[in-house]
């Protein structure tokens, strides 16, 4: 038999395996794939930038003093800098990733998904027991559709044994393209629904790999954990979403439609893994809020679910 | 016998080529042959599939009335059961506009899961080409360097290309994990005795994918362009390569079996329940100070002392008794940053000034294959302290060109980076590591 009649043989045995499975999740069969798009990788428009400022700040000590130095072990690098920050260093980094959180709150939906593409000027002061305010200019870059934009931002990271969440102002106005609009609406009328609620694992899987009709629940989960990782960053953290574990669907209540997420978070400084559950609620009028945000205790002897 | 002029009329029933041929024979009566050379495997171009949610009676009704509609040729998936069960159609291309106006005249809502089958047809196709290619690969051409792989699979690799090319590449093996896995080297030399030498790792923590599939990448590709490429010729008759590519195995294999975010070693740690050390805080650099966590729970547990991990004492050991190497590149994932000494401390390496300007130049040389920005600069600026680190250690030990890479991506995938980055993270990346692997070559010290 020939190679190509063997293809068309094979075709039609997938097809008529996957025909009359009862489907319970919005998942594709799953022997057909829709195509993985490559991740867009933006051509700098600006010359690639130059970490002048180390050159600039570091005055290098004579030989005996430096060895002096490098046995300090046990230096504190804790003394904060204030004045102007090299924007490429993570004291400015760590602030400007705070700047992405609320807007992701703010401003965030399974249709935009901001990320922090650059930091471009930054400068620290001691507000004395108020804590410490960043001055920051970003730019910001929609992970979907790749728009970027420039803002000026403040954060005050609060002062005191209490600490308490960042607080965050920005000069930004909101997003300049309308048309995620019609795809929110049509997401939302969807899944307005008391029936047939979705339900999903492992976004992305262990490969990278998200179905292409759970990319926007995808998408809101990591807006949704942006209210987490808002609350609980510090000038010490940096927070991701590392992965959606499960996303539930309840069923909708004043108008919004509502999601039981178990995401997984990734810290950059500790680099721990920090699992926490939350109930996101959105429609495209009031935007993505999120509630009962619960940490999970890091389980030693867990094995999570392992997928196919 | 006269001669004879043939027309032949061939049809074949589906899309694809076909051969005429006439036989002409006595009396010139024509006989056609028709054959169609190509089996039909292009049907389902542009045709959708429709997921369509009625949510009453009179729908569901008005849906059984379409499916009854024979000249569409509709192809039921999911067939129409009741409101609360999504029904799956697939509409050829020529039945498309019909349906969506029927659906439309009835206010039914649907969704277009696959926006052309054919389209996912050839790709799912693809997949599973690669996927049979995959099983086993008879040697290095064979084997999908856009996919990642088990540690099986890896060692195999390695075991084949060392065969395929016995004149350059051969395997060493280092030391032991924990857990009794060998820990493999591969060195890539043109010849000569101790030449100095250049040290590149990837995987060392073992959730960084991304890492371990570029290296493969890497030892292919040095293979692949020695004799083609001037500078990597150049590098080679003059200096050796070391590579390893899985360096923390035990890690490797639990993120494939367990759990997909593990970083550290697996060795149990006495008197507590949590598991491993952290490999890049166990090395002998300011080792015990800030930067690093001494609790065994914590994702950058230092170990009860340096060296304390076998993975990490294999490569100690190593580069001590080679005595000769001249760069030093252990690589990571994700930020896509490039790194120098220190980590520990503030205090500025020797030669920052000569591992600044090099670090600008690899980077600026990655970023010119697809755009990708790296940041740089040291570890204890440019990331976080943290101290123990591999190449603080090897700075030290007077192995100049110490830096440590953080490939892609910035957050969005994190370490999950989908396969088909691995390829063009791994070319990028050989761009920097051929800018720091060159200038080593130039400025021998």
């Amino acid at each position: 038999m020939s190679p190509a009649l063997m293809r068309v043989l094979r075709v039609v045995v997938l097809l008529s395996a996957v025909r009359g499975a009862p489907l319970a999740t919005v998942t594709l069969p799953p022997v057909i794939l829709e195509p993985v798009p490559l991740e867009p990788v933006p051509v700098p428009s600006e010359p690639v930038r130059v970490d002048s400022g180390a050159d600039q700040n570091i005055s290098i000590p004579i030989n005996t003093e430096q060895q002096q130095q490098q046995q300090q072990v046990s230096l504190d690098v804790d003394v904060m800098l204030t004045g102007e920050l090299n924007p490429n260093h993570y004291p400015a980094r760590r602030a400007a990733q705070v700047v992405l959180h609320h807007l992701n709150t703010r401003y965030g939906s399974p249709y935009w998904w901001g990320a922090l593409r650059q930091v471009h000027k930054a400068t620290a002061e001691a507000l004395g027991d108020s804590g410490r305010k960043y001055s920051l200019e970003v730019t910001l870059q929609d992970q979907i559709s790749g728009t970027k934009e420039t803002c000026t931002a403040e954060v005050v990271f609060p002062g005191g044994p209490a600490g308490g969440p960042p607080q965050v102002t920005t000069s930004y106005e909101g997003k300049s393209e309308i048309n995620t609009q019609a795809q929110e609406e049509a997401l939302y009328n969807q899944y307005n629904t008391s029936q047939n609620l979705l339900s999903g694992h492992n976004l992305p899987d262990s490969y990278g790999h998200v179905a292409p009709g759970m990319e926007p629940f995808w998408h809101l989960g990591g807006v949704a954990s942006s209210f987490v990782m808002l609350k609980e960053s510090s000038e010490n953290t940096l927070y991701n979403m590392a992965q959606v574990v499960s996303v539930t669907q309840l069923a909708t209540e004043n108008n919004q439609l509502r999601f039981n997420y178990d995401v997984l978070l990734h810290e950059m400084v500790s680099q721990e893994i920090i699992h926490w559950k939350l109930l996101a609620s959105w429609s495209p009028q009031e935007g993505v809020k999120a509630s009962q945000m619960e940490l999970l205790p890091k389980c030693h002897h867990c094995e999570p679910p392992q997928e196919h | 016998m006269g001669v004879c002029v043939c027309v032949c009329v061939c049809v074949c029933v589906c899309v694809c080529v076909c051969v005429l041929m006439c036989v002409c024979v006595n009396g010139c009566v024509c006989v056609c042959v028709c054959a169609c050379v190509r089996a039909c495997v292009r049907v389902f171009t542009r045709h959708q599939v429709l997921r369509i949610s009625a949510k009453d009676e009179l729908q569901l009704s008005a849906l059984r009335d379409l499916e009854a509609l024979d000249h569409l040729q509709l192809d039921i998936w999911i067939g129409v059961r009741d409101v609360s069960t999504p029904v799956d159609i697939r509409v050829p291309a020529f039945s498309l506009s019909t349906v969506k106006s029927h659906l439309d005249y009835y206010e039914i809502q649907y969704s277009i899961m696959i926006r052309d089958l054919q389209v996912a047809l050839d790709e799912e196709a693809e997949e599973m080409d690669a996927a049979t290619r995959d099983v086993e690969p008879r040697n290095t051409d064979a084997f999908d360097y856009s996919r990642y792989h088990t540690i099986e699979e890896i060692y195999n690799f390695q075991d084949m290309l060392v065969s395929e090319n016995p004149n350059l590449v051969s395997k060493i093996v280092i030391g032991r994990s924990y857990e009794g896995r060998p820990i493999n080297v591969l060195k890539f030399s043109t010849g000569g005795t101790s030449r100095p030498a250049i040290w590149l790792d990837t995987g060392i923590h073992s959730r960084e994918w991304v890492t371990q599939a570029s290296g493969t990448w890497f030892a292919k590709n040095i293979v692949d362009t020695y004799g083609k490429d001037q500078v990597l010729t150049a590098i080679l008759d003059k200096m050796d390569i070391f590579l390893e590519i899985v360096t923390n195995p035990d890690g490797f294999a639990y993120t494939h079996s367990k759990n997909r975010m593990w970083r550290k070693t697996r060795k149990p740690n006495p008197g507590s329940s949590c598991v491993g050390v952290d490999p890049n805080r166990n090395w002998d650099a300011g080792f015990g100070g800030a930067g690093a966590s001494s609790s065994p729970c914590s994702e950058t547990y230092r170990g009860p002392s340096a060296n304390s991990e076998s993975e990490v004492k294999a490569i100690v050991d190593f580069v001590k008794s080679h005595g000769n190497m001249k760069a030093f590149v252990s690589i990571h994932a994700y930020s896509q940053m490039l790194l120098f000494p220190y980590g520990f401390t503030k205090s500025p390496a020797r030669d920052h000034g000569e591992l600044n300007e090099l670090a600008k130049k690899a980077i600026t040389n990655l970023a010119s294959l697809y755009g990708t920005r790296y940041r740089y600069g040291s570890i204890i600026n440019t990331i976080y302290q943290a101290s123990g680190g591999t190449i603080d250690w090897t700075y030290d030990q007077g192995i100049k060109y110490s830096y440590t890479f953080e490939l892609r991506d910035t957050g969005r995938y994190g370490f999950i980076l989908p396969a088909n980055q691995i390829l063009p993270t791994a070319k990028e990346t050989w761009l920097a590591l051929m800018t720091i692997m060159d200038h080593s070559s130039r400025n021998s010290y």
